[in-house]
């Protein structure tokens, strides 16, 4: 489904990205852990087409894509969050959400302009395609109108992966999903994370500092550390991994 | 509970007047511009018309600037593309299209030239942003005044000196008098804000704000930051375009000093004393820039007794007046009028129950 072979990236001197081949296969959870600083995010980003990789290549359903910006990454059905939410602040809930139906839709300037006829059906569509597989699925009727500065941190992330839904994404990548909330919202979360794989049988690509919530959901995890993929295999495989366990408490250490 | 709030349908909770404030404020402005129009006198009518096409202008700034977020200080050269376009395409065109016919395919033209130019001049947003995009706008403004007071094309143009523009005539009616364009200018002014609504609230102006907020989100989400830009320009620069045809219509002679960085600057300036990103923030900024200085100078009148000799302080006095709103707009109410009137009608919406 999304497949990386051999990504190189540095910023200056800084190796981010030494080599990493692996492969999300479809319908399955994909885990890339690693401590602070390894990478992930510098993976996720030339993933998503933010950073141009020195060498390698990402290919997509078999497509190469190393190439693409990444709002044509976007129009093939990839979607992502942000470690940091990235949220359209000034907007509501909703607001944001439907930004995730954008590459739906086919109203042009014209349209919108007028707004009755194909304008008015498509974003009643789209309102109706929202309420029912996004708003409802995550539980969060209650807020879709309130503007994102008004909702606590773990409501926030929840509306991120809204939006990202929203896109009806092939694959989904998660930067982080749970970082910062308590256990609750993590058990939360990670129910989400399941019913979209069972439900909607995406592809997730899902980056995490959370240990334990990395080896209960996902079928297959890359280890990285100072941006060289040190071990990759099912979770069971990976804990056993010597290079994985020094660089675990290494990096507590 | 928010009363007049609850919707029962998706259409009517995605509907631009969906609570019975704004159906009552819509159709009580209308209802009151047909008696204005009736009734005013001459020089009220003129104020309106100033504010309805500056109004007209003022929305397609805040599309680009508003809504998208790119700063611009060259739009009266918009205007003033679209007043020129009219003008020399009604010169020329006259005995080959029916006078009567000749609005119809002036106006769409001009519209088009200006969006056109308007994409060229978006150019440099797709690499600076801020007071970079601000200045390569500026520029602009000064080259298209300078190529129309070129001796070299003064046989079109006029020139420095100016040239005398067309009456619209729609199908035979000519629209010779204020009044008359009063009546024009209202109604494009006001399909215009409408347009300018139902963009925002769909796909296209939601890209928009998007690009506002957060570029790179916004890219994510597989919005191309290349083609919103420039469509972004493209369509400010239109509506620009349509207030010079307007002015045009409106004024029996331009100059190309009307539509110098004054004007650019009257534009933004409007934007940030209504409210930027807010649909009636144009109506309530244009409101105050046209009235005030109206209003300093019948004060200034009514204190020195009409005495000629201090009514060269008018004009100062103005321009001082006109720094200072800003002044105070953007230390103390950088949200403009629009945010005011927010507050007054969620206190409104509330009452009798606690203030919020
Ligand atoms: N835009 C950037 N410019 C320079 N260095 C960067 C940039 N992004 C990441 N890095 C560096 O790349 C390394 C990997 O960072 P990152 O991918 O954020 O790690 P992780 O997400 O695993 O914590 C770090 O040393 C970081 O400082
Ligand atoms: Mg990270």
């Amino acid at each position: 489904m999304l497949k990386i072979e051999d990504l190189h990236l540095s910023f200056g001197g800084i190796k981010a990205l030494q080599g990493i081949s692996f492969e999300a296969k479809p319908g399955e959870i994909t885990g890339v852990i690693g401590p602070n600083g390894a990478g992930k995010t510098s993976l996720f980003n030339a993933i998503s087409g933010f950073y141009k990789p020195d060498r390698g290549k990402v290919y997509f359903e078999g497509r190469d894509i190393t190439d693409l910006s990444p709002d044509k990454r976007a129009e093939l059905g990839l979607a992502r969050t942000f470690q940091n939410i990235a949220l359209f602040r000034g907007m509501t809930v909703l607001d944001n959400i439907k930004l995730g139906g954008h590459t739906r839709l086919k109203t042009n300037v014209w349209q919108a302009l007028r707004y009755f006829g194909k304008a008015q059906k498509e974003e009643l569509e789209l309102r109706r395609d929202i309420e029912e597989r996004v708003i409802d699925f995550l539980e969060i009727d209650h807020i879709r109108k309130y503007p994102i500065t008004m909702l606590p941190y773990g409501l926030q992330k929840r509306v991120e992966l809204g939006r990202a839904l929203a896109m009806q994404p092939k694959v989904l990548m998660l930067d982080e999903p749970v970082a910062g909330m308590n256990r609750e919202e993590t058990a939360d979360m990670a129910r989400f994370i399941l019913d979209v794989q069972e439900q909607f049988g995406t592809t997730i690509l899902l980056v995490e500092h959370d240990m334990h919530m990395v080896m209960d959901i996902c079928s297959h995890i890359v280890v990285l550390n100072f941006g060289q993929q040190i071990a990759s295999g099912t979770p069971a495989e990976v804990s056993g991994n010597e290079d994985v366990i020094e660089a675990y408490l290494g990096a507590a250490a | 509970m928010i009363n007049g709030n609850l919707k029962a349908t998706y259409a009517a909770d995605e509907r631009v007047l969906n609570n019975s404030y704004k159906q009552a404020f819509v159709y009580g402005t209308m209802l009151a511009l047909a008696f204005f129009a009736a009734f005013a006198n001459e020089y009220m009518i003129l104020i309106a018309c100033k504010m309805g096409i500056l109004l007209i202008a003022v929305v397609g700034v805040n599309i680009l600037t508003g809504y998208t977020g790119l700063v611009s200080l060259g739009h009266g050269a918009f205007v003033a593309l679209g007043a020129y376009t009219v003008t020399m395409l009604d010169n020329g065109l006259t005995g080959i299209i029916p006078n009567q016919f000749m609005f119809f395919v002036v106006v769409p033209i001009a519209i088009a030239v200006t969006a056109l130019i308007g994409v060229l001049v978006g150019l440099p947003s797709l690499r600076v942003k801020g007071l970079y995009l601000a200045v390569a706008t500026l520029a602009a403004n000064f080259i298209v005044i300078f190529l129309i007071e070129q001796d070299a094309f003064a046989p079109w143009t006029g020139g420095v000196v100016g040239i005398d523009t067309p009456d619209a005539n729609l199908l035979g009616w000519v629209l010779d008098t204020n009044r008359e364009m009063f009546i024009l200018i209202s109604v494009v002014a006001f399909t215009s804000l409408l347009a300018a609504q139902n963009l925002i609230r769909t796909r296209v102006g939601r890209a928009f704000i998007a690009i506002r907020d957060r570029d790179y989100s916004a890219e994510i989400l597989g919005i191309s930051l290349l083609r919103y830009k420039l469509t972004s320009f493209a369509l400010s620069a239109a509506y620009c375009g349509l207030a010079g045809a307007m002015f045009a219509f409106f004024y029996s002679r331009i100059l190309p000093e009307q539509f110098e960085l004054d004007l650019s600057l009257e534009l933004v300036a409007a934007l940030i004393v209504g409210g930027m990103g807010r649909t009636m923030g144009p109506v309530f900024g244009v409101m105050v820039i046209v009235m005030m200085p109206e209003v300093i100078k019948v004060f200034a009148a009514y204190f020195t007794g009409g005495d000629a000799a201090s009514a060269r302080y008018i004009s100062p006095l103005q321009e001082i007046a006109f720094g200072l709103l800003l002044v105070f707009f953007l230390l103390k109410e950088p949200l403009g009028i629009n945010h005011i009137t927010d507050r007054i009608l969620r206190a409104a919406n509330r009452w009798p129950f606690a203030r919020g």
